[in-house]
């Protein structure tokens, strides 16, 4: 108790400073995705400059073996990027929230059944199913993507939420909550949820980045959004033969996605630390 | 049933492989006040949640519990929770974990109080519920009402959280209050405060009373009558002054005793 009082203090500072790198990084990403839509540099198929390309002036990130400008890829790539990571989390914790819970309140076959369910399929590669989904979906898309990385997650969040979720019906204001004939609707959305998302939420995150790196490797494997959607991933596929002549083409699609992972993942401890009550100084 | 608020008629629990309540019966009347003592373990607590039919899914119940003239022991879960509330509230023992620590107190207070209004066909609007909510609040005693609503569990004392829960127990105007050793996790002082507290709430509201501890003297202090339990079966049962004093049984005797050499104990120190 006394420990963790006086660590609190450098606690908090230092969830400040994470939280404002955090939202730095992802605030930059989000505003160069939203950009996009209005504004790039040049056009995404405009063959604006001369071939490999070093960073200068008129090319902010250098250009592609075609003459095409990097920047505007890169941003087209961050709108990509956020859209896929924010479909594909938000496809795997609706499935993952509603089974995990689904499960924790399950009887005892059911709960197992499930609960082996989520194991075996967290075995399988999140990228193996991702695969597997657009193999069945027999067509590349970006829909085609999400919806097969939400899938993929979906098995990670449900383990993690049924667990969570257990946790919570075992302490007693939830007897507490039944004993005064509070249904079981109203004990998951005031009880359940609220005490399940500041754990579930850093995970999401994490997932949020997974997801982002397997549309990476989706699209540098040919499965991701066809062209003309510039994703960082077939941005690196692009460069891939010109990394030793070229090495930005490289570099800088693999900065972005490192500083956009890491953002989030930051933001999300930051805002933990923001939100939970017991951290907060009160 | 008679005149009985609760009736618990051959109440055996079980799991699968263990007994661990056997062939307990008892009653308790409208606005009485009822202890029940027994050592960690005997089946206290369990005897309360299967009044309430919250036992977990692994242990049986059998025998007949009839609380407010209805029937318990097979009831579905949907009559279950009109009843709950109702009927019968309880308080844990442990104040901190009966409070969700992610919501702050005055919305713990809310939900019961709107739920009740609701029920009964009330005003459940904002301002009636907030209303009730400081009653409530003044009359468990809490200070700074205004402070209190909205703090969250862990920023108030363990005197005030388990006031707090009281309260939330008294929202649903039971007719049963169940307490299940509320008091063990406070210390002394706190303990005697919340013991006259809700001897003198349920005294005033006309509210029945079944008080859990294992520690003889509050349970004599609260309670008209009381049932000693251990290793779930019933010891003995009688008026607490009766069983408290002139107790029949060995192992009551043995309880009492100790009880004494204790209080001797500590009246021995300067
Ligand atoms: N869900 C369960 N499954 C199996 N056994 C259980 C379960 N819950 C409790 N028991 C057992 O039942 C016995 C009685 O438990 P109970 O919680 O009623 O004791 P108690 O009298 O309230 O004790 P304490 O004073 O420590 O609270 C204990 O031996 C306990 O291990
Ligand atoms: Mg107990």
């Amino acid at each position: 108790m006394s420990t963790a009082s006086t660590a609190l203090p450098s606690r908090r500072r230092r969830g400040n400073a994470t939280f404002w790198l955090g939202l730095i990084l992802v605030g930059g990403i989000v505003l160069a995705g939203v950009v996009s839509f209005f504004w790039t540099p040049y056009a995404l198929s405009d063959m604006a400059g001369g071939r490999l390309e070093a960073p200068s002036a008129a090319h902010w990130a250098g250009t592609d073996r075609l003459g095409r400008d990097l920047f505007t890829q890169l941003m087209i790539g961050a709108r990509i990027a956020l859209i896929v990571g924010c479909g594909a989390v938000g496809i795997g914790a609706v499935i993952g929230v509603a089974t995990g819970i689904l499960a924790a309140f399950a009887t005892r076959f059911l709960d197992d059944a499930l609960a082996a369910f989520f194991d075996i399929l967290i075995a399988f590669p999140t990228l193996l199913i991702a695969m597997l989904v657009v193999a069945a979906r027999e067509e590349a898309s970006l829909g085609t993507a999400i919806l097969a990385l939400g899938i993929g997650l979906s098995p990670i969040v449900g383990r993690i939420t049924r667990i969570l979720t257990k946790q919570v019906l075992g302490q007693d204001y939830i007897t507490a909550a039944r004993v005064s004939g509070t249904s079981w609707g109203a004990i998951v959305y005031w009880h359940i949820l609220p005490n399940i998302v500041p754990f579930l939420g850093v995970n999401l995150a994490l997932q949020f980045g997974l997801a982002v790196m397997a549309e990476a490797s989706l699209s540098y494997l040919g499965l991701g959004a066809p062209p003309p959607n510039a994703s960082w991933g077939r941005m690196l596929q692009e460069a891939q033969g010109t990394v030793y002549t070229a090495p930005w083409g490289a570099i800088l699609p693999g900065l972005a996605l490192f500083a956009l992972v890491i953002g989030i993942n930051l933001l999300a401890d930051g805002l933990r630390d923001r939100f939970d009550p017991a951290r907060r100084d009160g | 049933m008679m005149s009985d608020l609760l009736n618990v008629q051959g109440l055996t629990l079980a799991t699968p492989d263990k007994v661990l309540v056997e062939d307990l019966s008892f009653s308790i009347m409208t606005g009485e006040r009822f202890g029940v003592i027994g050592e960690s373990g005997s089946g206290k607590s369990l005897t309360s949640l299967a009044i309430t039919g919250l036992l977990a899914p692994s242990i049986r119940p059998t025998g007949r519990v009839t609380l407010a003239g209805e029937e318990i022991i097979g009831a579905p879960e949907k009559r279950l929770v009109r009843m709950r509330g109702d009927a019968v509230a309880t308080v844990f023992q442990e104040p901190l974990t009966a409070l969700d620590p992610l919501m702050p107190l005055g919305r713990q207070i809310a939900g019961p109080v709107r739920r009740r209004l609701k029920r009964t066909g009330q005003d459940a609007g904002r301002a009636a519920v907030a209303r009730e909510v400081q009653a409530l609040l003044e009359q468990v005693r809490l200070p700074e009402p205004e402070r209190l609503i909205r703090s969250y569990p862990h920023e108030v004392s363990g005197g005030q959280r388990q006031r707090v829960a009281i309260a939330m127990a008294l929202a649903c105007q039971p007719r049963l209050l169940i307490a299940d050793e509320p008091t063990t996790a406070l210390d002394v002082t706190t303990q005697a405060e919340i013991v006259r507290l809700i001897t003198s709430l349920v005294e005033e509201l006309g509210i029945a009373l079944l008080f859990i501890s294992h520690d003889l003297a509050v349970v004599g202090q609260v309670a008209e009558r009381v049932m000693v339990m251990r290793d779930g079966r019933m010891i003995e049962t009688g008026p607490a002054q009766q069983v408290l004093t002139r107790p029949a049984d060995s192992y009551t005797r043995s309880l009492v005793a100790a009880a004494r050499r204790f209080d001797e104990a500590l009246e021995g120190q300067p």
